[in-house]
């Protein structure tokens, strides 16, 4: 999926009259990704019928409700913080228990955006002793191809490196990339991305010990929450354990879960006894 | 909580002040490191000080060895908040003592999140209960 060239100049131009910020042009992908979820949550289908709907309706809350989604909200490294705490004290050290005879944890990052979660979950797997030294595989999916493209490098501004990223890890884990900074390659070799809609089916991705799924059921109905939360089930180790957004649960949506508290954050297991 | 905001630009002090106000912060500024050097040692003491590195008088770097020398002033959370973006001066910011680091220009929202990081963000408004 890609923004067509008048669909994009037609946003620029609304952000520029109603907040000043400048969209220049490469910053498509940033259209393309906070524009789908409003897309959504408008019940319509894809980003042009959202900006055909601004255009017919200018001073409308949907064309205020644009405006916000270009403009507040980069993506955080260790966003919202305690649930990359839990995964280092609680989460890996049990799973590494478990799994001292294969030393493996396969971690999936289900819609990573442009791969800050990702990286924060690898950052976060190189500070936990008990797995230090063994086999990480990261999977990041992401809708967007445009996405999946600039998780893949790695590549992040100084505005993106600036937010939410402790500076001791930034000179641990980044090297200067011109004018913004790159992953290491340490860092890239523990995370793979690849496109994947969390709507359809899942191709083979394996068994995964930790799935990261925050901020995204937000944006579906009941009924497909509830698909994605079986499939997702489906994937997960019998042990594993699932993260969602704080304002997200699983309650009335799919009883097969379970919270339980890790650290300051919570977690879900899938019950014992569910199928 | 208090903070020293140490820049030579004033427009500076401007912005990382506003932010660290609406943080319910108590802000007193200074325009290079003798001048903070100076309010530190009138004190009150501040609980974080946001430092530029480009300064005349006394840079940034040479204010952060020496707050880090005196035994008194242990309890002070150092930040850089400056343009200098090399690998290299990061390295060399965290190793003379500073916590954190921040890069210009910077938004409101990340100077918000480096103070989480630092445990410095006044409970109610540290983001939403778990």
């Amino acid at each position: 999926m890609t923004i067509a060239p008048e669909t994009f100049c037609f946003v620029r131009d609304l952000v520029r009259r109603e907040s000043a910020i400048v969209l220049s042009r490469g910053k498509e992908y940033l259209v393309e990704s906070r524009l789908l979820p409003v897309a959504r949550e408008e019940g319509l289908a894809d980003i042009e019928k959202l900006v055909e709907k601004v255009r017919q309706h200018p001073h409308s809350p949907v064309s205020r409700r644009l405006v916000e989604a270009l403009t507040t909200n980069e993506t955080s490294w260790f966003r919202d913080g305690d649930p990359f705490a839990a995964l280092r004290d609680t989460v890996v050290p049990d799973l590494a228990s478990s799994r001292r005879t294969t030393r493996r944890l396969r971690i999936w990052s289900a819609a990573c955006s442009s791969g800050q979660e990702a990286y924060s979950i690898a950052m976060t797997l190189l500070d936990t002793p008990a797995v230090a030294d063994w086999t990480i595989e990261i999977l990041g999916t992401d809708l967007s191809s445009v996405m999946v493209q600039r998780a893949r490098q790695g590549r992040y501004s100084q505005l993106e490196v600036n937010r939410g990223l402790p500076a001791s890890h930034l000179v641990r884990h980044f090297e200067r990339d011109g004018a913004g900074w790159r992953v290491n390659a340490q860092l890239r070799s523990m995370a793979r991305f690849s496109e994947l809609n969390l709507m359809r089916p899942f191709p083979t991705v394996g068994r995964f010990d930790v799935v990261f799924l925050r901020n995204v059921l937000i944006y579906f109905d009941v009924a497909t929450k509830r698909d994605i939360l079986h499939r997702v089930g489906q994937v997960l180790a019998s042990d594993g354990y699932l993260y969602l957004g704080a304002a997200e649960m699983t309650m009335g949506v799919d009883d097969a879960w379970e919270r339980v508290a890790a650290g300051r954050s919570s977690v879900y297991r899938r019950r014992k006894d569910a199928s | 909580m208090r903070a020293l905001v140490i820049d030579d630009s004033k427009t500076m002090r401007r912005i990382v002040s506003r932010v660290l106000v609406g943080l319910a912060y108590e802000v007193v500024e200074a325009a290079d490191g003798q001048q903070a050097l100076d309010a530190l040692a009138a004190g009150p003491l501040p609980d974080l000080a946001c430092v530029d590195w480009n300064m005349p008088v006394m840079d940034g770097l040479a204010l952060v060895t020496q707050v880090r020398a005196n035994r008194d002033w242990r309890d002070i959370t150092l930040m850089m908040v400056t343009t200098e973006s090399e690998h290299s001066q990061i390295v060399r910011a965290l190793a003379a003592g500073a916590h954190e680091y921040l890069i210009k220009p910077f938004t409101a929202e990340a100077l918000r999140e480096k103070l989480d990081l630092l445990g410095l963000v006044p409970a109610p408004l540290a983001g939403t209960p778990a």
